[in-house]
């Protein structure tokens, strides 16, 4: 074969790759859905139902800078690819969501397709705001049109090749997105499809509490079994093992205060959750609150093996005893000399299950930096942990957090001080 | 005889000693501000006295509105200071409000002062910025907006007694590049940004050098006309 026949070849080759490439992108992107009637104007009543909403999906959180203005974005969003930065998604007409329609709106919410036809970046929970049903859509967008515009100008993400390229997100959304309004479960009661619905739906809990791999999504069939939180360092428990977050032993009151007010007879909430609490739950419905509740604690549990008894025998007792006597020293005064703590203020240690998890990465960070449930309507003057980082080095700090995780009877493992000094360079979040 | 006893502990501990027992977490009464606290003792002191740590300052006395002001700002990140914008992230006004109210309110004793070694002569520059300022450069003394005694103005201005030259040093650092502000109009920025490395090193070597006031109560204001607009104090 001649060398320019060679070289025909290959580059008739290639002209046939592009154009499969061309067409399957072609085909393969997601469609405008059917116009639906334009909506009447927004009462009072749909608005103050959207700012609720708003509330259970916590839209403010991310689409609000620090000491910025609500909903008008610009908040920097550090992922493993690069920075994102939160679009404005106030009123305003150039800057913002202001000549969007309802239509537009839901398909956004739905599909993951802005207006300008553009693939969402999966950092907007769109794979669990799809279940959000259109009424409940609308009522979101007359409340956000009904906030004060702003204007203030995006800003264009930065995110390093390849992931700057939108149409890669085909390949995502086929492997880790199901487009579909949530379908209730007719086996279910109202109040476990009512959870269900927030739970899986504007409460995107998935985000979090389901492992995050190295494409930057989430395998269904791991859904809510927990993982690290990308960029933020912090471990997010599983809720479908009674040895993480699962709360198969938990009553449902103790449930509804942890998500409600931000602290139980059981635990409080810390880090990324305390946020959570602070922006979105504490501002549920009794009912509401008590419909997560009861889903989530019906989760089932997927556990390979039986649970662990104490670990204690694991530990070198010289390492016990300098953990005990930190124990005593610092901790007892609140947590309590048996470790049962002074609930809700102070959180029981004995028998948590988020101190003898597997991942020791939060109670390390707790000793580390200390912390403040958030405060809350039901609980506005929350009680606070102080820092330990400048009080103890990696070695008492990895005795300490061993002694709590394997004393009365928790069946947690030992720490190493290399785990200690990994977090220690971490800023505080 | 037991408070004689423990007195006459205090006076001869030396200084880290004195601060490390006020830096353990202890409360008396579970539902009080006391144990609500809990999360600042570690650094700032049992009763906002500061610690053994010369990066954390003393806080007790400081007027209510200015612990307020700062308690929001590190909240909101208008202040940077990663461990205490994490710590009160998710805390609202009242609350804020209420924690600004408890150390405005304590008097715990000073901690003996550590030994200021500087120049004689930078300790005089430091003297006369603080109580008389600089014309020339158009620097007010610090007394004229931080009380006579040093103690600070309500609701807004810092007292500044019984903080260590390093704490000092670094906050006006901080101002004069512009990493910390306070509310427009920023008195303090106009002030830091005229005052050069040697003057930060006498006025912060200075104050440390001065014995705690009898009464660190601050002054309540309008007593003077202040010489710059200050944002904080309307």
């Amino acid at each position: 074969m001649s060398r320019v026949r060679l070289v025909l070849l290959l580059v008739a080759a290639l002209v046939v790759l592009l154009l499969v490439g061309a067409i399957a992108l072609y085909v393969l992107r997601p469609r405008a859905l059917p116009g639906y009637a334009s909506a009447v104007p927004a009462s009072t009543q749909a608005i103050n139902r959207g700012e609720y909403l708003a509330r259970a999906g916590d839209c403010v959180a991310c689409h609000t800078a620090p000491g910025g203005r609500e909903f008008a974005g610009a908040r920097t969003m550090p992922t493993p690819f690069g920075n994102l930065y939160v679009p404005n998604i106030t009123p305003d007409e150039e800057t913002g969501i202001g000549s969007w329609t309802a239509d537009e709106f839901y398909r956004m919410m739905h599909t993951g397709i802005s207006r300008d036809g553009s693939l969402l970046y999966p950092a907007m929970p769109f794979a669990s705001y799809t279940k959000v049903t259109r009424s409940d859509s609308d009522a979101i967008y007359a409340y956000l049109m009904s906030v004060p515009p702003v204007h203030q100008k995006n800003r264009p993400h930065e995110l390093r090749f390849p992931f700057n390229n939108r149409d890669l997100l085909i390949g995502w959304r086929t492997l880790y997105f199901k487009e579909g309004e949530y379908v209730a479960d007719p086996a279910q009661s109202a109040q476990w499809n009512r959870g269900a619905y927030l739970v899986e739906g504007l409460g995107h809990c998935a985000m979090c509490h389901t492992a995050i791999n190295a494409l930057g999504g989430s395998s269904e069939s791991k859904a809510f079994e927990g993982g690290m939180i990308p960029n933020q360092n912090w471990y997010a428990p599983s809720l479908t093992s009674n040895r993480e977050a699962g709360l198969g032993n938990w009553s449902i009151k103790e449930i509804s205060d942890l998500l409600q007010a931000g602290a139980s007879e059981r635990a409080a909430v810390y880090g990324p959750m305390a946020e959570v609490v602070y922006n979105s739950l504490q501002y549920l419905s009794d009912d509401d609150a008590e419909a997560m509740a009861v889903y989530l604690k019906a989760l089932p549990p997927r556990e390979a093996q039986p649970p662990p008894t104490s670990q204690a025998r694991l530990v070198d007792p010289a390492v016990m005893e300098i953990g005990r006597k930190l124990y005593a020293a610092q901790c007892a005064v609140c947590h309590g000399d048996e470790g049962k703590g002074q609930p809700p203020a102070f959180p029981p240690l004995a028998g948590n299950q988020s101190i003898t998890m597997s991942s020791p990465v939060n109670s390390i960070r707790m000793v580390l930096n200390g912390g403040y449930a958030p405060g809350t309507q039901k609980n506005p003057r929350p009680y606070g942990m102080p820092p330990f980082a400048h009080v103890l080095d990696d070695d008492e700090v990895a005795a300490v957090v061993t002694y709590i995780r394997v004393a009365w009877g928790n069946s947690g493992t030992p720490v190493t001080s290399a785990q200690a000094n990994d977090l220690r360079k971490l800023p505080a979040q | 005889m037991s408070v004689l006893l423990l007195l006459a502990a205090l006076g001869t501990a030396p200084a880290i000693a004195w601060c490390q027992n006020e830096a353990v977490p202890a409360f008396r009464q579970l539902d009080s501000m006391e144990a609500r606290v809990q999360g600042c003792v570690t650094c700032h002191g049992q009763n906002g006295q500061g610690t053994g740590n010369g990066s954390f300052p003393r806080i007790a006395a400081k007027p209510a509105g200015y612990l307020y002001n700062q308690l929001v700002a590190f909240r909101d990140g208008t202040r940077q200071y990663a461990p205490m914008n994490y710590l009160v992230a998710y805390l609202p006004d009242a609350y804020l409000r209420e924690i600004a109210d408890y150390f405005a309110s304590q008097r715990p004793p000073f901690a003996p002062r550590e030994p200021v070694n500087v120049d004689p002569a930078i300790l005089a520059r430091g003297q006369a910025l603080v109580t008389a300022g600089d014309a020339a450069k158009g620097i007010p003394a610090c007394v004229s907006c931080h009380g006579s005694g040093l103690t600070g103005m309500n609701p807004g201005i810092p007292g500044l007694v019984g903080l260590r030259a390093s704490y000092i040093t670094a906050q006006l650092t901080r101002w004069r590049v512009n990493e910390r502000h306070a509310a427009e109009p920023d008195c303090m920025r106009r002030i830091a940004s005229r005052l050069s490395d040697t003057d930060v090193t006498a006025v912060a070597a200075w104050l440390a050098s001065r014995d705690p006031p009898r009464d660190p109560s601050p002054e309540s204001s309008n007593l003077v006309r202040m010489p710059f607009a200050c944002g904080s104090q309307r």
